[in-house]
């Protein structure tokens, strides 16, 4: 049962990876809360650390990698202590995850049936016919037709779109307090994108389910997010509002992606771009990590930014943040 | 997909025949085909039987057809040693050698691939090594001399089982089998370990290569990240994945059995169809080794029909042999 | 540059400026990266070099009937001959000393190995690379006949052969190339399949070359690897098969005792104590298979265009 804090509290979450070439800090300090049917969108280039963000939640990030620091409070409780056998009772029903690629979320093998009913069973304490009308309202509820048929069809007979709707469904099958979504609509096609939105939106403002929403397209959360939180190396450089960061992005990067995005506005423009790439997480630049990408960067980027919040609810990670409006 | 069977069907009848050419080819082109069907005690009316029944004073091909004929009424000669039916001596055997290769497939279904899952999943860890070491002694060691080494320590030096030979039997259906007595069992032990130990060996790689595969898939972490418990990702999820590769490669294998059967007979003095063919060869009682290869060659041409009907009806998207990696 | 997920994956990707090294002396790296495979690598050179040198660095000539004697016989390792002789590794049920006689059966099972092996290669190299460049109905029908070939066991197509051929050197590595051939055609084919569809063919294609030319100059070296790997696995195969089908009384010749023969012999006292006439040919072939095996499956791992960097 959900108290009266945020559903979901992190705190100086710091995960690193250590391989044979160095040790990856793929995320440092990252901290964020998600309240009780609001949606927070983790935004960021790929690998700047917001999948890791999202698996160190669950509990599931695996060797070479481990939480090195933080806390991680779901209803108050922190995760990070929780021990595995917490974890795994919290998993698929207190806390769901949605995967990226459809084509791979589903074991090739098993009918679609047994996958969402072994998700009911592992936690609840009802028969087999039960667990399978809750499959088949769950289907219903994501907007599949046909659920009989579709239970008993093997996952590689259904489109993506439709894979992906399974998926949602096992998520929100047992009424999680949290769902992590990581780019569950990237390999989707733009039309299916935007149903899938709606489903995931609709479902979690009825049911009063925490969303966090992690993608590489601002375009995506620009609908469904009520905060976003922007990620860069490992690290949050940007958080507020959605209106807040979408109308007045006060970070390099933000404002960077931001202009990036092809809209109507500036047609017969030229596309910018944010020039250079994102540097090898093993051989970070000392001092501010976008420095070497920032046309505002000088030699004071050369200290570490820490996050600071001018304004509440706002929080920025850098030494030259623009103070103006919109560009 | 009845197309298919049939398909399958007529080139199974033509392997046979073209196997059952080049046999013939053999008998009358290597040595003179009376040396090879008759006894060299027989008298003249024994030889003139069998010249008449084969047709041996007949053109080639008129030849070709008797034998032919021959083979299928079952009269591929006496056996010189017996003075039986070689095609009655070898079914006799049958048996005996099946149920050793059943019993060995089944050591390296129950064996290898539990060793290989656990493998696959803990790599690193001090079991694991030594599995996959052992599994490399496994497919190197000759399986000949394993079986000579089992018998001295086992039987010779510890006396724990008998050395040689087949147990007690039971009649089930007029087929003589001897895993239901203990005594039979005790028998079968040693040899059937030695038979199955390359095939467990392959099994563990193979089991191996296809839990670390798998393991790394997204369904799997999905599954973990429902909440299912660690037993049922491993028993459901995973093992139903790597199942499909490792049986169809077993299932091509179980010729492999009964053909290497013919070496843990000799050891272990087994009397199956192996051991008869060795026997023969050596004392140049060639009826039973023309016999031997026509039923072999029956064998295995029933072996992968089965498999590839198998296959595609496990896999209807695969209508072609190419699946052997 | 490497992404985090890249260095996470364990990709490693180079860093701009590091010396690049020759192919040959990154395959080396590679290799002896693996302990276990070094020192195989170690044992197989000292095996090869053993059954080359056989008749220099034996004690004795096991097969001098002057010098044999069966006063000597089934002597347990470390017991002095009559000739004052030390049997080290015991000797056999004709007084011959062992370690001499696993010395000369390593040179024969090795040589007819080897031998099977080049020549079944050649001859599955011509078959699959003609299956492969021409393709059509060619490919089909040699496909076909490898097919059946390979669904029969190799130890029973050397068997029946032999049956039928009788005793000798030549004919028993007659037999093991019939029973080997047909595995490196289909490798050969797999590999210039996949060669073929390249556009460098293409290219030689439009220049006129030659069939002969494109196949033996062009598509073979890129063929190379895959064939490496599979030669050196089989051939630790047929020395297993050759020693079996020793063993089984269908191999080689008492004049040519591999060790599959020495093995048969200590099997009639199997039954008695006089481990030893068995034990030490066994350990031997067994450390020739091992170290074979153990070499190929690294060159196994380090060739795999998929662990490419």
């Amino acid at each position: 049962m959900a108290g009266t804090g945020p559903t979901l509290r992190v705190e100086g979450l710091r995960t690193h990876f250590f391989t044979n070439d160095g040790i990856v800090k793929a995320v440092d300090d990252v901290s964020f809360e998600v309240d009780r049917g609001h949606a927070l969108g983790l935004v960021g280039e790929s690998g700047c650390g917001k999948t890791v963000t999202g698996f160190s939640i669950i509990g599931l990030v695996d060797p070479p990698g481990r939480v090195t620091d933080g806390r991680i409070l779901f209803n108050g409780e922190n995760l990070l202590t929780a021990g595995e056998k917490r974890l795994r009772s919290l998993r698929g029903d207190r806390i769901a995850m949605i995967f990226q690629d459809p084509m791979m979320t589903l074991n090739p093998v098993l009918k679609i049936e047994t996958q969402m009913v072994e998700t009911v069973l592992a936690h609840q304490n009802v028969d087999r016919s039960t667990a399978r009308q809750m499959a088949r309202d769950a289907m219903g509820k994501v907007g599949i037709p046909s659920p009989d048929e579709r239970l008993s069809a093997y996952p590689h007979q259904f489109s993506g779109g439709m894979r992906q709707r399974v998926a949602i469904a096992i998520a929100f099958i047992n009424r999680p307090d949290l769902i992590i979504a990581d780019e569950p609509t990237t390999a989707l096609d733009v039309t299916i994108q935007g149903q899938i939105l709606f489903e995931a939106q609709k479902l979690c403002r009825e049911a009063g389910t925490a969303l966090i929403w992690i993608t590489h397209d601002l375009a995506v959360v620009a609908g469904l997010a009520d905060r976003i939180c922007v990620m860069y190396a490992g690290r949050i450089v940007e958080e507020g509002t959605l209106d807040d960061v979408l109308d007045w992005p006060i970070h390099p990067y933000t404002r960077g992606l931001l202009n990036s995005v092809p809209s109507q506005k500036k047609s017969g423009e030229r596309l910018e771009q944010i020039p250079g790439m994102t540097p090898s997480p093993l051989n970070l630049p000392p001092g501010c990590a976008f420095k070497t990408r920032c046309p505002r960067a000088d030699r004071a980027c050369d200290a570490e930014p820490e996050l600071r919040e001018p304004v509440p609810g706002r929080r920025i990670r850098c030494f030259h943040p623009h103070t103006q409006g919109p560009s | 997909m009845s197309v298919f069977i049939i398909r399958r069907l007529l080139q199974s009848a033509l392997v046979v025949l073209v196997m059952s050419l080049l046999v013939f080819v053999g008998v009358n082109v290597v040595g003179d085909p009376v040396d090879m069907l008759v006894n060299p005690e027989a008298d003249q009316a024994e030889i003139a039987r069998v010249t008449q029944s084969f047709g041996l004073d007949r053109p080639l091909y008129e030849q070709f057809g008797l034998f032919l004929l021959n083979a299928f009424k079952g009269d591929l000669g006496l056996s010189f040693i017996y003075g039986e039916p070689a095609l009655k001596l070898i079914v006799q055997r049958i048996p005996a050698t099946l149920e050793l290769a059943l019993v060995a497939l089944l050591m390296a279904i129950v064996l290898g691939i539990p060793l290989g899952v656990f493998a696959g999943l803990r790599p690193n860890s001090k079991v694991s090594k030594t599995i996959m070491a052992g599994s490399i002694l496994g497919f190197s060691l000759p399986t000949f001399w394993v079986g000579i080494m089992m018998i001295m320590v086992f039987a010779v030096m510890l006396g724990w089982l008998p050395s040689t030979g087949r147990g007690a039997t039971v009649n089930v259906l007029g087929i003589e089998l001897s895993f239901l007595t203990w005594d039979g069992l005790a028998h079968l032990l040693m040899p059937a370990l030695n038979l199955a130990l390359f095939k467990i060996s392959l099994v563990i790689r193979l089991s191996r290569a296809g839990t670390r595969e798998t393991a790394l898939q997204d369904y799997i972490k999905f599954a973990r990240a429902k909440g299912i418990s660690n037993a049922r990702v491993v028993f459901v999820h995973l093992l139903k994945n790597i199942m499909i590769p490792v049986v169809t490669v077993l299932g091509l294998e179980f010729g492999g059995l009964i053909a290497f059967s013919v070496v843990t007979e000799t050891v272990f003095a087994w009397p199956g169809m192996g051991k008869l063919i060795i026997d023969s060869i050596h004392s140049l009682d060639r009826p039973v080794v023309v016999a031997y290869l026509m039923i072999i060659v029956l064998i295995f041409v029933v072996i992968n029909l089965v498999v590839d009907i198998l296959y595609s009806i496990l896999d209807p998207r695969v209508r072609l042999r190419d699946v052997k990696a | 540059m490497a992404t985090a997920e890249q260095q996470v994956a364990g990709i490693h990707v180079a860093e701009p400026g590091a010396r690049a090294l020759t192919p040959w002396q990154r395959f080396r790296a590679d290799f002896f990266a693996s302990q276990v495979a070094t020192a195989a690598l170690y044992v197989l050179v000292a095996i090869i070099l053993i059954a080359v040198l056989a008749p220099v660095i034996s004690p004795t000539d096991p097969y001098n009937l002057a010098i044999v004697t069966v006063l000597d016989a089934r002597l347990p390792p470390g017991a002095k001959g009559s000739d004052g002789i030390t049997f080290w590794l015991g000797s056999d049920g004709a007084g011959r000393d062992l370690l001499s006689a696993i010395f000369y059966g390593l040179r024969i099972s090795l040589g007819v190995g080897v031998a099977s092996g080049l020549v079944a290669v050649c001859i599955g190299c011509v078959v699959g690379l003609t299956a492969a460049y021409f393709g059509g109905r060619t490919d089909s029908v040699i496909m076909r006949i490898v097919d059946i070939q390979l669904s029969f066991p190799a130890i029973l197509v050397a068997l029946v052969l032999l049956a039928i051929l009788g005793k000798g050197v030549d004919k028993i590595i007659v037999a093991l190339v019939v029973a080997q051939w047909a595995y490196y055609a289909r490798t050969v084919r797999a590999s210039a399949l996949v060669e073929r569809n390249k556009e460098y063919v293409e290219a030689a294609k439009c220049l006129a070359l030659g069939h002969r030319r494109i196949l033996f100059r062009h598509i073979l070296p890129n063929c190379l690897a895959p064939l490496i790997v599979v030669a050196t696995l089989q051939t630790a195969h047929a020395i297993s098969l050759e020693a079996t089908l020793s063993f089984l009384g269908v191999g080689l010749p008492i004049t040519e005792p591999s060790l599959g023969l020495l093995i048969a012999n200590g099997f009639d006292y199997m039954l008695s104590e006089k481990y030893w006439i068995s034990f030490f040919p066994g350990v031997a072939l067994l450390v020739a298979i091992v170290s074979i095996n153990l070499v190929g499956d690294q060159l196994r791992d380090i060739l795999n265009p998929r662990l490419q960097r």
